[in-house]
């Protein structure tokens, strides 16, 4: 009896770990961005040393890429000089290396953990590794799917193997259905707000359960996405008929008598019965409430309409409130809101653009409420606007942006001003997260829609 | 990589939970190609008011805080994000050593992949640390120890590997190249089942 991540693990040992030394393991896919690279790249020049496996290498560039039409398509200089160095540099890499990228005007371009999943190059039973620490997100298509730094980057580009201890498992089981107005996003904050921040140092979690199983794809990978945040490298979630419908006909998924071949593979993945975690969780998803959050890290989050906890003599409570400019004890709704910012790899998908649309249809945004609105990638914003969402966000006053990571790290000029509130849907709260000073809530896309329109903390569920 | 064996140094603290890596560098300081000089804008937000001169009551601020190679801090310290850009910075900053009840994941393993030792402790150590900054503490890789001005000595878990790499100065990379023929091997035996 094995679960399905000792499956996986087991099946890319290259050399088993001992006592002495971890385990060599293989990496089938290795995806690059213009950040965590080049100094990788620039080991393997000092070395004279290629990119052994181009084949299983694919480069996107969204970190610290603009999303301004005139710098993505225009022929405008990127307004950011050591940005542009980096694009540049990851494009030069590229070409010297024989990787490829999908460069700035592809319409395949977009966040690294949107693209992969779209183009149906992350599949169930494979290992995959980004020098970024939400490729945990890859993980809701059964994959085994961590972030590395960049010397672990240069490891993969020249061998494709990592040297890695295997991590414990820590099981996650979901009952109960998700209210009305309560989306994957206020689940994976709930979880976190219960096992902590830290809650899963040194453990991959799967993720399963009734409530696990009736998500879609786009909402496994917010949960996978998030796993990160509860200090996890990675979460899983087993593949099933959903897997396999995502999957099917995706431009780099196996196609003809691969795909069956692949699919019977695949259905030999599920952690069989019997077997256990290291640790297990049992959550009740049925009492969930829109999530948001008040501090400066992911735990620190409450149902929207609760209260902010009282700061007694914790000072890392103590700490965040003054940060975010709130008392203990106060209600969070009905404060106000200066940005909304809908986008990341964590809710940039079409269902989270058609769920905040949802929200915004026929509404305006409130008076001085800027909201940005940033796809995960050309093909989702292709999408969106197929079906005319663009025109619903752009006649409520929304800005509507090319893909990539955006205010999300606010690496590429998009930032939030001092001391404004951010409610986004993002994943990290941290402080100066989104520029200096800024004071970011995470929430769900259709919470940070309602919040737009009101121009205050509101509670989604009144506007649906 | 040079071998690492002791570290003999007076302690910095930042008794802070949870220190993130967005707060040990920030994200617009990651446009960068290289690894270099980082260490100046090791923890800025806190380092330095909105004028841009140095907040005197931040910790490293402080003159004691001087030559200090290792830096004491709340648990969970170095969550967050996989930017190796954060050990970077704390070694170009003079840090060989990060000492925390809990330190997260991948900022460990990228620590020592760059020389800097993360030290896990256990609670009362870790306590004891944060409420005396200033101490002069001795970290020695071999026996996975710390030991106090006290004489008294908190062993602390090193990965046996990474140990190894530390005390000889291997490089793990060269580690990897060497396996190569096995990695070939793997690859043969994959594609002739799939
Ligand atoms: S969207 Fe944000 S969290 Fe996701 S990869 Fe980009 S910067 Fe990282």
């Amino acid at each position: 009896m094995r679960t399905m991540f000792q499956k996986i693990w087991e099946r890319h040992e290259v050399v088993a770990e001992t006592a002495d030394t971890p385990a060599v393991l293989y990496v089938d896919l290795h995806l690059i961005h213009e950040v965590t690279s080049p100094q990788a790249f620039a080991e393997l020049a000092a070395r004279g040393l290629p990119v052994r496996r181009t084949d299983r290498t694919l480069g996107t560039l969204d970190h610290s890429t603009p999303t301004r039409t005139e710098q993505v398509f225009g022929g405008a200089p990127i307004a950011i000089e050591s940005a542009a160095r980096q694009v540049r540099a990851l494009e030069a890499n590229s070409a010297a290396f024989g990787v490829e990228l999908l460069g700035l005007r592809s319409a395949q371009r977009g966040i690294v953990h949107v693209i992969g999943p779209e183009l149906g190059l992350t599949q169930p039973g494979t290992t995959i590794v980004c020098g970024d620490s939400h490729t945990s997100t890859h993980g809701a298509f059964g994959a085994l799917a961590f972030g590395i730094g960049t010397t672990e980057v240069g490891h993969v580009l020249a061998t494709q193997c990592l040297l890695q201890r295997r991590p414990r498992t820590l099981g996650i089981e979901v009952s109960g259905r998700l209210a009305a107005g309560v989306t994957a996003k206020d689940l994976i904050l709930a979880i976190i707000g219960r096992i902590g921040v830290a809650g899963g140092t040194g453990h991959v979690i799967e993720y399963h359960g009734e409530t696990i199983r009736a998500l879609d794809m786009d909402e496994r990978m917010t949960v996978c996405n998030m796993s990160i945040e509860a200090g996890a490298r990675a979460g899983m979630i087993a593949p099933d008929e959903t897997t396999y419908a995502y999957l099917r006909r995706r431009a780099r998924a196996p196609q003809g008598a691969d795909w069956e071949r692949s699919l019977e593979a695949w259905r030999e993945l599920p952690t069989d019965p019997g077997a256990r975690f290291d640790r297990e969780v049992a959550f009740d998803a049925s009492p969930v409430e829109p999530m948001i959050t008040y501090g400066t890290n992911p735990g620190m989050a409450i149902p929207i309409s609760g209260r902010v906890p009282a700061r007694g003599d914790d000072p890392v409570l103590a700490r965040a409130l003054a940060y975010m400019g709130l008392e203990g004890g106060e209600p969070l709704r009905d404060r106000p809101v200066n940005v909304v910012f809908l986008g990341s790899c964590t809710n940039s998908r079409l269902s989270d653009l058609r769920g905040a649309a949802r929200v915004l249809r026929g509404r305006k945004l409130a008076r001085g409420v800027r909201m940005l609105v940033v796809p995960g990638s050309q093909q989702v914003k292709a999408a969106a606007e197929a079906e005319g969402l663009h025109r619903i966000f752009l006649e409520a006053g929304a800005e509507w942006r090319e893909s990539g990571c955006s205010m999300c790290i606010g690496m590429n000029g998009d930032t939030v001003a001092r001391g404004e509130y951010s409610v986004s849907t993002s994943n990290r709260n941290f402080e100066w997260r989104q520029g200096a000073g800024s004071r970011t809530l995470l929430a769900s896309p259709l919470t940070a829609a309602a919040c737009a329109v009101r121009g205050r903390i509101t509670d989604p569920r009144e506007l649906l | 990589m040079e071998p690492v064996k002791t570290l003999r140094s007076r302690t910095v603290v930042l008794a802070a939970s949870h220190i993130d890596t967005d707060q040990i560098i920030p994200a617009r300081f990651l446009t960068t190609t290289t690894r270099a000089g980082l260490g100046r804008q090791l923890f800025t937000d806190w380092r330095y008011g909105p004028d841009g001169a140095p907040r005197p009551d931040f910790a490293l601020n402080r003159p004691e805080a001087a030559g200090c190679a290792i830096l004491v801090a709340g648990r969970n310290f170095g969550c967050g994000s996989s930017r190796e850009h954060a050990p970077w910075a704390l070694v170009d900053y003079g840090f060989r050593a990060v000492v925390s009840t809990e330190i997260a994941d991948i900022f460990r393993s990228n620590a020592l992949k760059n020389g800097l030792l993360p030290v896990v402790v256990d609670e009362a150590t870790g306590r004891w640390l944060i409420e005396h900054p200033g101490v002069e503490v001795t970290v020695d890789v071999e026996t996975t120890t710390l030991t106090l001005p006290s004489g008294a000595r908190a062993r602390f878990p090193l990965e046996p590997f990474a140990r190894y790499c530390l005390l000889n100065g291997v490089d793990e990379l060269g580690f990897l190249l060497v396996q190569l023929p096995r990695i070939e091997a793997y690859e043969r035996r994959k594609t002739a089942v799939s």
